[in-house]
């Protein structure tokens, strides 16, 4: 007992650890903290700056008369135009919603059986899997369209959802989390009379909730900031990023709307991740490539 | 299952162990049956939007194909042309590799580091910590804040700054001067660039065995140095060996960055990359043949950096 609470003592206070060090580092990892902080500081800061203050010069960092004037002109433009905005926040949460959900069930519902079970063709499944992670999309960007218009999916929302529904990084990161999962826990609900569906939808699903987590936060702000690509160009489908996009190119006239919309557009990914994030850290610890 | 499998695959004749091999192979898939039911939907649009496209890519590079005509088998032509008569492509090139080799292992290496260093952290403001660094990455595509920094007129924030502290006379014309445009693109690339793999670190840290840190403790190691050399980089092997796919493959993919801030095509392609290339050939001259042929080179790349780089990761403390 006393030689237990000892180790707990020492585990408690750090090991191998000169202060001069760890002064030096936190200090390098305050100053790249700034560094990436700033920009988003700056952006929530000049969304609420009047115009004098946006114009001024030399240029100031933060806003001294706060005010909701760029949002009002926001919401007035966005009255004016012809798909009124409820519109595109609709195809964007349409999108984003049934992308993000079709994802996670579709990409757990394959990582089951591949993080479970040797079957013939199960371990060459997951190295194309895998191997896809080693190339970025636009790889495919040409065969992808060419695909979509076989389908008839262009200027559908088809075209956006169902090819995100097959990301890989989804279920390499479920397939290596649901790989922790007991043995026993399974085996057990076997025994009960659980036939395979049953025991992926009431015993795989529940455990793997933070899993959900960290498949929701890489996969949401990828649609979330999809502006449809060369897929869609009917204006009453097109998303909320493409509508803001165009208002904030709409120039000086536009500095302090288009500062509006950035941080409309950054706030929602940035709150889910805030409330997710002890979830996803736990995912990512499985995360790992395996020899 | 064993004892079933012996007891099937006794041979008698070489006839007979073919036939038994696939009648044991049938018995396997059937016996398997729900777990291919699980596996297919997702297999199946994988194949349709990732495997097949790949594959239907590597044939294209051999065509000349406009969208309008039939396409017309052209051999090598696409990829001699690419590689011996395309000027714009070698500039692309180079500024890619310039990515590869400069953004793609430093920040790598910054997500390693600043994981590290967050990882000594207390729990609340680890987490405050880790939202500061990983956001950048998810907050949308809101690069263009940087535009407002870069900005070529004296409400720039950087010409704004450097005029009243009298470091130039006139504002510069950031991102339209050649020898600016690579280096801001950089700067943005590695501000958004501690995505994935730096979560994937933050959490593989947290996970490294304490008792091994303590018993390393007793085996003599003297500083936070060694005990990351000899303990927490052979433990973390797994994530380093994600997070490099992850940044390697983000670091050669670099093209939306540029056409926001250096525009499309940038002054004299000096922010042009593989990826840009790629999009000028596809969606805009509509070589669709060549544009796939681009595509190939850079599949080939990715892929073959990737690997070499898993090789050379597998002995990280070994």
């Amino acid at each position: 007992m006393g030689l237990r609470a000892l180790t707990h003592f020492r585990l408690s206070r750090k090991i191998n650890r000169s202060l001069t060090v760890s002064f030096l580092l936190f200090l390098l990892l305050a100053v790249f903290g700034i560094f990436m902080a700033l920009p988003l500081i700056f952006a929530v800061s000049n969304a609420f700056k009047p115009l004098d203050e946006l114009f001024i010069f030399p240029p100031r960092f933060m806003v001294s008369n706060p005010t909701w004037d760029n949002f009002l002109d926001l919401a007035a433009l966005m009255g004016n135009s012809w798909v009124p905005l409820s519109r595109y926040i609709a195809n964007t949460l349409l999108i984003t919603i049934v992308g993000t959900a079709g994802h996670i069930l579709l990409a757990s519902a394959a990582a089951y059986p591949l993080a479970k079970y040797r079957f013939p063709g199960s371990r060459a499944l997951f190295t194309i899997v895998v191997l896809s992670l080693m190339f970025s999309a636009q790889v495919t960007a040409i065969p992808n369209y060419m695909v979509m218009s076989w389908l008839g999916w262009i200027n559908t929302q088809w075209s956006l959802i169902v090819p995100a529904l097959a990301f890989p990084l989804g279920l390499f990161l479920m397939k290596q989390f649901i790989e922790q999962l007991p043995d026993a826990l399974l085996e057990a609900a076997k025994i009960d009379g659980a036939g395979e569906y049953r025991i992926y939808w009431s015993i795989v699903m529940p455990n793997v909730k933070p899993a959900w987590l960290t498949l929701l936060i890489l996969q949401f702000p990828m649609l979330w900031g999809s502006d449809g690509g060369s897929f869609i160009y009917s204006e009453n489908l097109k998303t909320l990023h493409y509508a803001l996009g165009q208002i904030a190119l709409g120039g000086i006239a536009r500095t302090g709307v288009g500062a509006a919309v950035a941080l409309i557009l950054m706030v929602v990914p940035i709150t889910l991740f805030i409330i997710s994030q002890s979830s996803v850290i736990q995912t990512m610890a499985t995360s790992g490539m395996k020899d | 299952m064993q004892a079933n499998t012996t007891s099937q695959a006794v041979p008698q004749t070489v006839r007979g162990a073919r036939t038994s091999r696939r009648a044991l192979l049938w018995r396997e898939l059937k016996r398997n049956k729900h777990h291919y039911v699980l596996l297919s939907p997702y297999m199946l649009l994988f194949f349709m939007f990732t495997v097949l496209p790949v594959a239907f890519s590597l044939l294209l590079s051999f065509f000349y194909f406009n969208m309008l005509e039939f396409p017309r088998f052209v051999g090598w032509q696409n990829y001699s042309r690419l590689l011996l008569n395309d000027d714009v492509f070698m500039i692309a090139l180079k500024n890619t590799f310039l990515f590869a080799v400069i953004t793609g292992p430093v920040s790598y290496i910054a997500c390693f580091v600043f994981a590290w260093i967050i990882n000594e952290l207390s729990p609340k403001v680890r987490a405050f910590m880790t939202l500061v660094f990983y956001a950048p990455s998810i907050s949308g595509n809101v690069y263009f804040i940087w535009l407002i920094f870069f900005s070529g007129d004296a409400y720039g924030y950087l010409n704004g700054f450097l005029l009243k502290y009298g470091f130039i006379l006139a504002p510069v014309q950031w991102l339209t001067t050649e020898k600016y445009i690579l280096p801001i693109i950089m700067i943005v690339q590695l501000w958004l660039s501690l995505g994935t793999s730096f979560l994937a670190f933050i959490a593989g840290l947290q996970t490294v065995d304490r008792t091994l840190i303590e018993a390393g403790a007793v085996d003599g190691i003297k500083n936070r140095w060694q005990e990351l050399w000899f303990i927490t980089l052979p433990s973390m092997r797994p994530q380093l060996l994600f997070g490099a796919v992850m940044q390697i493959t983000a670091s050669f993919a670099v093209a939306d960055i540029s056409i926001s801030l250096a525009g499309f095509p940038s002054v004299n392609y000096a922010g042009h990359t593989i990826v840009t290339h790629l999009m000028d050939y596809g969606t805009i001259r509509f070589e669709m043949g060549y544009a796939s042929a681009i595509a190939t080179v850079l599949f080939g790349i990715m892929l073959g950096t990737n690997m070499l780089t898993q090789k050379l990761l597998r002995k990280v403390g070994e």
